[in-house]
């Protein structure tokens, strides 16, 4: 884990009322983050299906942030705490998978946090790149036999789903 | 002359053999149509006598269980290129079921778990070896793989039958449609159809009502009393398995007063099972504040067994970091 180059992938999934407006104001205002974080606009972080985090991790990304209205603000009433309780959930399932659950972080921003959203998005990158590369791609690796008594180096096949950097 | 049957068992139990068994005179059926070449829990045969049929001889092939090790593997790719049709037969087959939760564990620590625990009479420590030199020349066991795979992960295959075991009636329903399509009077699905099964989850074969009702609390089917005959077990505050889980099972469970454990695996439309039953359990969790979702959570002791129970193997992620990591 101590490869200098490695520079982490992280999908963000943000909300068109604020999360998302934050994001264009760190733009619009030129302020610096962390380049990493690859956006992806949904109508509120209530339609954030933990199936996408999941696909997310297993093609490649080493991190998913997920980022919605206030508790409270949700342009569709409660549904940011339907992303809340989804999150916690699914925090405990990726422990059990193995997955440090410090690869999924939850932010709440609204349209005027654009300070926020990056300095959020630049300390979730520092995080996954002190966590290493999550490679998840490579547990298709069931076709590697291993010989219970000599546990050898074993090669793992190149990912099927190789997100492009 | 009749054409040929096959069934195999992989990594599976034989439950799948007994559902079989279970469709009573209709096995009669099979027999009068098919000519039964390999079935090894129910006659003799040997893996040569297979190796030298000709290639898509075998109208089809039922197979059940997972690929743990390279026995499987081996029969898996051998029955795939005799058979026409190569039925994913069962839990196992299709999904991993739960022989797959072996992926939450490195298979290094399998093995020393079942040579070594405190009731293991073992005292020297034994351990098997793959391959072992008799005077007779070298024998070989199958060499367990690092992870377990359902049968789609290692070759083609042409239809699915799910269920931990398929329902009997089910597998009668299958057998009278292949025998309808030998006699040419009826047609085949679609490849990569799921077949023996509904088209919906097994929430919409449950009879027992839903209000909507949000909980305070996660609990164990054994822990409440009285349970509501009537009222949708996950609303009384049990983690069940139904509105992820394909119908085809007349929701046996719930109708006998028990939560669904989801043997019939992710309903049309779910990419991943768990993920799916994620967003139904957080559906029903009466709170707002972090601090009491995660003290209701408190309630699911194994999230990720509730979630994957028959289902990991074929999941999105497949097993624990653990199982592909370390030898």
């Amino acid at each position: 884990m101590t490869d200098d180059t490695f520079e982490p992938t992280i999908i963000g999934f943000t909300c068109n009322w604020c999360s998302y407006r934050a994001s264009d104001l760190a733009g619009t205002a030129r302020m610096k983050y962390a380049p990493n974080v690859r956006l992806i606009r949904l109508m509120c972080s209530g339609r954030l299906d933990p199936t996408f985090v999941l696909r997310a991790l297993s093609g490649g990304a080493d991190g998913v942030m997920i980022t919605g209205c206030h508790p409270g603000e949700c342009h569709y009433i409660e549904q940011n705490y339907k992303a809340l309780r989804r999150f916690l959930l699914l925090r405990r399932v990726l422990t059990g998978l193995g997955i440090e659950p410090e690869r999924v972080k939850l932010v709440w921003a609204s349209a005027a946090e654009g300070a926020k959203f990056a300095a959020e998005a630049t300390a979730f990158v520092e995080e996954i790149r002190k966590l290493g590369p999550l490679n998840w791609g490579k547990a298709d690796s069931g076709q590697q036999t291993v010989d219970h008594e000599e546990p050898s180096t074993v090669h793992r096949p190149s990912s099927e789903v190789e997100v492009p950097a | 002359m009749k054409p040929k049957f096959a069934m195999y068992w992989a990594a599976s139990c034989g439950g799948c053999e007994i559902a079989v068994l279970n469709t009573h005179e209709k096995i009669l059926d099979v027999d009068a149509n098919f000519d039964v070449v390999f079935w090894p829990v129910a006659m003799d045969a040997k893996y040569k006598d297979v190796e030298a049929m000709e290639d898509g001889s075998i109208l089809l092939t039922l197979f059940n269980g997972s690929i743990r090790n390279d026995e499987n593997e081996h029969i898996a790719k051998l029955l795939r290129r005799k058979s026409k049709l190569l039925v994913a037969f069962g839990s196992c087959a299709c999904e991993g079921c739960i022989p797959g939760l072996a992926n939450l564990s490195p298979v290094g620590d399998i093995v020393h778990t079942a040579f070594n625990t405190i009731t293991t009479d073992n005292p020297h420590g034994i351990y098997p070896r793959t391959s072992y030199d008799v005077p007779e020349g070298e024998l070989h066991i199958p060499t367990l793989a690092k992870a377990l795979r359902p049968l789609e992960q290692v070759v083609d295959v042409d239809y699915y039958m799910p269920g931990c075991p398929p329902e009997s009636h089910q597998i009668a329903a299958v057998i009278d449609l292949v025998v309808k399509v030998v006699k040419g009077e009826a047609e085949l699905p679609p490849k990569g159809a799921t077949i023996g099964v509904g088209d919906s989850t097994v929430c919409d074969e449950c009879p027992r009502a839903r209000n909507v009702k949000m909980i305070k609390e996660f609990t164990r089917i054994q822990d409440i009393a009285p349970v509501d005959p009537t009222l949708c077990i996950l609303e009384q505050g049990v983690p069940c398995n139904g509105p992820a889980t394909r119908s085809g099972c007349n929701a046996r469970c719930p109708q006998a007063g028990a939560q669904c454990i989801g043997c019939y695996g992710p309903a049309e439309g779910v990419m991943d099972y768990g993920a799916r039953l994620i967003t139904a359990f957080s559906s029903v969790i009466d709170a707002t504040t972090p601090e009491e979702i995660d003290h209701i959570l408190d309630g699911i002791p194994d999230p990720t067994g509730q979630v994957y129970r028959f289902n990991l193997a074929g999941s999105l992620m497949k097993a624990n970091k653990s199982a592909w990591e370390k030898a």
